[in-house]
């Protein structure tokens, strides 16, 4: 049975080739934009180096300060103090590390200015990202602790200053100071805000490094759990912690909230704030609900294109319609048969529309309108496109299978396309 | 081939001779009012008709005196709007519309005037259509039911054209092996020589008789024609949504 409603499906969007241009389009065009949405989203929060176990990692963006007397909130990321006497006594992280947002930096080369994008780490953070190594290796803790002069380039950077990236063990200056090289990474998207940078020093040999009781400094705190399901106990621990948290200065703040968070709800807890921040809520849920509906509306529209497309041609097909329910179709006989010609259209639309986002997202790339990213069709993008075109059938397809199906098989041999 | 259709486990065709006198369909007080808002048309009035096994019946009258309607209700395809209609001795007034359409592609088989073969199925993949819908038969089995269907009305040579590339006779013949391949009890024809031409209407003719002379197919058959009409086994005329003959 499946092959006959294959074939007609089949003779059906040959025989009405303007029809199904339309609905080629609308089904290919729609799924396009979803699709680079998608990739691009992916290349934000999905696995890739070198946060290849994002899986397992929280992230600590800020420390919310809640100020006395209705003053207001400050949010700061949080100090070398907070990291070391608090984040790192937390007995379910498998790994603590600690970076910062990147700094502007700049080196001189016989011929040009090089403007760079510098970041301080720890040693575990090497650890806990899996980077890329061209050459060299990462610094080591002890490096980090004794604050020598080391860094990491990434391989543009390398290119840039030394006119090869083979470079481990010479001495680039950055902003008038002088730091060995002890590796060179292969680019990280700009995207990639945890990790990316073009020079990674010590965090020791930051200016602003100094170590004294406030909470508050420059430190993003990235958290290894020994697995993914050990998450939810890493992010609890770290929120039980918080609340013991002995504030140093309460005349001015009365309260501190922080949280360890996965990738996205990391940004989602920052993108949509509460009104009151004291709720514990990471709006990752409200974040899921947002997109889904706007994926829905989005799809929505072609969709009913494709309906009202779609139930103007039952009545073309009333004949068929009519002798298939003489010959003893069933009204679920006939939802199958027009659903599956739906989908075949949608899939056929689906495989254009990943087409069309592979060929949309190499003029994005080409347009690097990200530093280093590369954003590209992966199979989990793939997959997901696959289900947004299966929605799209099913969506596209029910209302005018359950019409069709309902046509009187009298009425319908005549042609009138009368309901029962 | 012809083994295949008519040693069809589920709806064995039996010979005419012997066993005429067994009901296939029966109408029993049966009425058909069609009703709009403003208007109240009676297409049939108190109808009372039994088909036997074998039988080959024409069913004859003018236009608009309920002939179409009549084959309908016989065919499962509508309602009564009161009266019972019974096919092997059941009644099918509480039956769903999916035990109908079960039973309809058991029992019965249509042949049309227009023939409404599918234009973008090829010729044996119309005639599969019927068994499409037996949840039972597998592929093969269908596909052999149908050449031998298309076998029985001769059209083995034109299984893999399509309607549009067959004559109007080569059409009906195509309707008819759809209606034979299901192995139904019961053929149900509305004007079946209707569109075509008086060589091609005899061919269908015969072809008709033969089946029903030969295979012991039941066949209902509404038509305008006289001649044609004498050839069956009885003739039922109406007028006016009545039965008059």
């Amino acid at each position: 049975m499946l092959l006959s409603y294959l074939k007609i499906a089949w003779k059906v969007l040959m025989r009405r080739k303007f029809f199904t241009f339309i609905s080629l389009f609308g089904v290919s065009f729609t799924l396009m934009i979803l699709l680079v949405v998608m990739a691009m989203f992916d290349h934000l929060v999905g696995p890739g180096t070198p946060a290849k176990r994002v899986d397992r990692m929280l992230f600590v963006n800020v420390i919310r300060h809640q100020m006395v007397g209705g003053h207001g909130w400050m949010n700061m990321p949080a100090s070398i103090h907070f990291v070391d006497d608090y984040v790192r006594k937390l007995k379910t992280p498998e790994k603590v590390g600690i970076t910062t947002t990147s700094s502007n930096a700049t080196a001189f080369t016989k011929s040009k200015l090089l403007a760079l994008d510098l970041t301080y780490t720890d040693g575990n953070f090497w650890q806990i990202m899996d980077f890329d190594f061209v050459s060299g290796r990462a610094f080591t803790g002890e490096e980090v602790k004794s604050a020598q002069r080391v860094c990491v380039l990434n391989e543009t950077t390398a290119r840039n200053y030394f006119g090869t990236p083979d470079v481990v063990g010479r001495t680039i200056e950055i902003d008038l100071k002088r730091y060995r090289v002890a590796g060179v990474v292969r680019n990280v998207s700009a995207a990639h805000v945890y990790a990316y940078a073009d020079v990674w020093v010590p965090y020791t040999l930051s200016p602003q490094f100094y170590k004294d009781n406030r909470l508050s400094g420059e430190f993003l705190v990235v958290l290894l759990a020994p697995s993914a399901q050990a998450v939810p106990a890493v992010r609890e621990e770290y929120r039980q912690m918080v609340k013991r948290v002995e504030i140093p200065n309460p005349k001015e703040v009365q309260a501190i909230f922080s949280y360890a968070d996965p990738v996205l709800a990391s940004f989602t807890r920052a993108i949509l704030n509460h009104q009151d921040q004291t709720v514990d809520d990471d709006n990752i849920d409200t974040f899921y609900f947002m997109v889904g509906g706007l994926a829905l509306l989005f799809m929505l529209l072609p969709a009913l294109n494709l309906v009202n497309l779609n139930v103007t041609r039952i009545l073309e097909r009333s004949g068929e319609i009519g002798v298939r329910k003489a010959f003893g179709a069933a009204g679920p006989d006939l939802v199958g048969q027009f659903l599956v010609e739906n989908l075949v259209l949608a899939l056929v639309g689906g495989l254009l529309g990943l087409g069309l986002a592979a060929g949309a997202l190499a003029l994005v790339n080409e347009a690097h309108p990200v530093a280093y990213a590369h954003f590209a069709l992966s199979w989990r993008v793939f997959g997901w496109g696959m289900v947004l075109t299966l929605v799209f059938g099913l969506m596209s397809g029910v209302y005018p299978a359950w019409k069709m199906s309902r046509l009187n098989p009298v009425a319908a041999l005549r042609g009138s396309g009368e309901q029962k | 081939m012809e083994n295949l259709l008519a040693t069809s486990p589920e709806t064995r065709s039996q010979p005419a001779a012997g066993l005429g006198a067994t009901p296939v369909l029966r109408l029993t007080n049966i009425e058909k009012v069609y009703q709009t808002k403003t208007i109240e048309t009676v297409a049939l009035n108190q109808v009372n008709l039994t088909i036997n096994r074998g039988e080959f019946v024409s069913v004859m009258g003018p236009s608009g005196c309920g002939k179409s309607t009549l084959l309908s209700l016989m065919g499962l395809l509508d309602e009564p709007t009161s009266g019972t209609i019974e096919v092997d001795g059941r009644a099918v007034q509480s039956y769903s519309d999916r035990e109908l359409a079960g039973l309809r592609n058991l029992k019965i088989g249509f042949v049309f005037q227009s023939y409404h073969l599918i234009n973008d199925l090829s010729v044996v993949d119309n005639v599969e259509v019927p068994l499409l819908y037996r949840k039972s038969m597998g592929g093969r089995e269908c596909r052999q039911r149908a050449l031998a269907a298309l076998d029985k009305v001769g059209l083995s040579a034109r299984t893999g054209h399509f309607p549009s590339q067959l004559s109007g006779g080569q059409r009906q013949r195509v309707a008819i092996a759809r209606a034979l391949a299901g192995g139904p009890e019961i053929i149900l024809a509305d004007e079946p020589t209707g569109n075509l031409d008086s060589v091609m209407g005899e061919e269908i003719m015969d072809l008709l008789l033969g089946l029903n002379r030969q295979d012991g197919v039941t066949i209902v058959m509404v038509t305008h024609d006289e001649q044609q009409a004498l050839k069956t086994q009885r003739v039922v005329r109406f007028f006016d949504g009545s039965q008059v003959g």
